[in-house]
């Protein structure tokens, strides 16, 4: 993978950037999804931030909490089934005090698939070399376009450098 | 606060990581040996048994369960309110998520750790953990003992989850200033964390439902510690109330160990630019809020035994009213109530920040009382008079308690000396100018998430 990019002090000039790649995006021949942003902080409310927002975590969540819960209640009453000891005729079962069980596990499935989710989507952890600079800790935003044809790259370096980048940078996932 | 830049912010926020002072040793020394004299008080249990303690019959629990009781009050003051005011969008969060957050998972690693303690025999604590045995030891799911344990785990795992996920992207942050074994080290911490789009919506995203999940949480973790007392027919602990009295006298005191953990840190990491004298303003209100709440419940319980004037029920009463626990019992109404009331109520203290500590140390000091009055006047006056006792703590005891009181200020010190105390990435999201309007989605969204356009999170802090 190799990324032409530059570096913005403020978000609007990085939006100018994505604003212009992806106006002229299919002269080059490539589009939107190939434009990689890079932020040391969320920037809400911005179209360059706009990607990959969507997600079905809620919904899994939800699946977690019932999964959690219902092994939850399986195995309190399934203990309970198996050991069982004299009540004084109270259920084996009890309703009010497995739903404490149910309950807690429901919370902790929902939790669980919630984190699960989130790492496997966000590609979390992954020690790999990646598209990143250090300067994006010191706020800088990274706006850069992967695998772009050889053959525009001086039409793109214009663009990126006309939205106020004091210059371009290339990264090569092969390079050291 | 002045405007900061992104530089400013770094610096500051990261300087407590990058150097160690000698202020810092000092105090590791210091907690850590206060620390060492507790774990050796343990040691001694253990090897001499449980005789050392002050326990008899009948007052079989008594400070360890007291301090358990406690500890898991203390850590409701962080995940909860931090979770609150996520959702509520509350930009002046920003500077207090972490302290809190970091306040309830030491607070409940403390706490959950007094029940073994307690036990007597710690190194069979595994029998309350479901696994297959032979004997047919299985845990009593319909003991509230056994509650404890799913609902303190469920606590336990989703706050050290709300705490450590946003704590990622400033992993990142330090990952990018050190060296050597630091940097290895933080390159791991960090998961490889870059700041793309998608990975700021999923942080974001799940931190949403976490909060949403982990509100019921907090609250269903009080209410089961109290439903140890309230589900035993023992004079004052079988009440309906105890479920919303716990969990309200929980946040009252997690409110004000979180401001003493607020004003400490401020002064030793000075971080007075970025801990206001407006966020202290602002939790002091939920104080406030919270002593008028206490003080409705503890008459509320009061009002409903005495007016009931069952015999074995009054005979406790009496004994926290003008018997021998009356002391205690009166100290406790002045320190979380008497005192802290006008030092709250007063716009004049509570603006000053030592005004709102002072009412915080009461108040904890005062919340540990009502947790001793509600477990030892009850078991040492049961039903039947002939049985009745009292109860003295040991040095034993004491020193626990006091250890784990050290211990926390001693988890808080190492936590700040590894990760920023203060989430940089959220404080620069405060920081930064809203956007331009680029289309008609943009102005939807950011007039509905962001507010007000501060630029700084003090100036949020007296908008919202």
């Amino acid at each position: 993978m190799r990324v032409l990019y530059a570096l913005y002090s403020d978000p609007d000039s990085a939006q100018q950037a994505f604003d212009s790649l992806r106006a002229n995006g299919a002269t080059p021949g490539f589009d939107e999804r190939q434009i990689a942003v890079v932020s040391s902080e969320p920037f809400d409310g911005f179209d360059f931030f706009r990607q990959d927002h969507k997600t079905i975590i809620p919904w899994i969540a939800a699946l977690g909490g019932l999964v959690g819960g219902v092994a939850g209640f399986w195995f309190a009453a399934y203990t309970q089934a198996v050991y069982p000891i004299p009540t004084g005729g109270m259920p084996i079962v009890p309703f009010y005090a497995d739903g404490i069980i149910t309950y807690e596990m429901t919370m902790l499935g929902a939790i669980l698939a919630t984190l699960i989710t989130v790492l496997i989507t966000a590609r979390l952890p992954n020690w790999k070399r990646k598209l990143y600079d250090p300067e994006v800790s010191d706020g800088k935003i990274l706006v850069g376009v992967i695998d772009a044809p050889e053959a525009y790259r001086a039409e793109l370096e214009k663009k990126l450098l006309g939205a106020g980048a004091s210059g371009v940078k290339e990264f090569s996932s092969k390079s050291g | 606060m002045n405007e900061k830049t992104i530089a400013q912010i770094n610096e500051d926020l990261l300087r407590p990581v990058l150097l160690t002072t000698r202020r810092f040793w000092i105090a590791v020394l210091l907690l850590g040996s206060v620390v060492a004299a507790g774990v050796g008080a343990f040691a001694y249990q253990v090897w001499y048994g449980i005789g050392v303690w002050g326990i008899n019959r009948p007052v079989f629990w008594a400070f360890d369960i007291t301090n358990f009781v406690f500890w898991i009050g203390i850590s409701h003051a962080g995940t909860l309110i931090s979770a609150i005011l996520r959702i509520a969008d509350a930009g002046w969060r920003r500077p207090v998520t972490r302290c809190a957050e970091v306040i309830t998972l030491f607070a409940l690693i403390i706490g959950g750790m007094f029940p073994i303690i307690h036990l007597g025999r710690p190194w069979l604590f595994f029998w309350m953990i479901p696994y297959p045995s032979e004997r047919q030891i299985w845990p009593q799911f319909r003991s509230p003992l056994a509650w404890d344990f799913f609902a303190i785990g469920t606590y336990l795992t989703g706050s050290f989850i709300f705490l450590a996920y946003p704590i990622i992207p400033d992993f990142a942050l330090v990952r990018d200033r050190v060296t050597g074994w630091r940097r290895k080290l933080y390159t791991v911490l960090a998961l490889g964390w870059r700041g793309t789009p998608k990975q700021w919506h999923r942080l974001e995203k799940a931190m949403h439902i976490m909060a949403i999940v982990i509100i019921p949480v907090a609250v269903s973790v009080h209410t089961i510690v109290s439903w140890d007392f309230a589900m035993a027919p023992v004079p004052m602990w079988h009440s309906t109330i105890f479920g919303p009295y716990f969990v309200a006298g929980a946040i009252f005191s997690g409110i004000a160990g979180l401001i003493i953990a607020m004003a400490f840190l401020r002064k030793v990491l000075r971080l007075e630019d970025y801990l206001l004298p407006v966020h202290f303003d602002n939790l002091g209100k939920l104080l406030l809020t919270m002593c008028l709440i206490w003080a409705y419940f503890i008459f509320s319980e009061r009002l409903t035994v005495w007016y009931g004037n069952e015999s074995a029920e009054m005979a406790v009463f009496w004994t926290t009213q003008r018997g021998p626990f009356a002391p205690l019992f009166w100290t406790m109404v002045f320190c979380n109530f008497i005192i802290p009331f006008p030092l709250l109520a007063i716009k004049k203290f509570r603006s000053s920040i030592t005004g709102v500590v002072m009412a915080s140390c009461t108040i904890v000091i005062g919340m540990w009382l009502e947790r001793f009055l509600i477990i030892v006047p009850s078991l040492s006056h049961k039903y039947l008079p002939y049985a009745y006792g009292s109860y003295r703590p040991t040095w034993v005891e004491v020193a626990i308690l006091v250890a784990s009181i050290a211990a926390m200020g001693l988890f808080y010190i190492l936590f700040s000396k590894f990760v920023p105390i203060i989430a940089i990435w959220e404080l620069k999201v405060g920081s930064h100018k809203p956007p331009v309007v680029h289309h008609q989605v943009s102005v939807v969204r950011v007039s509905s998430t962001a507010g007000a356009p501060a630029t700084d999170p003090g100036l949020l802090a007296t908008d919202h």
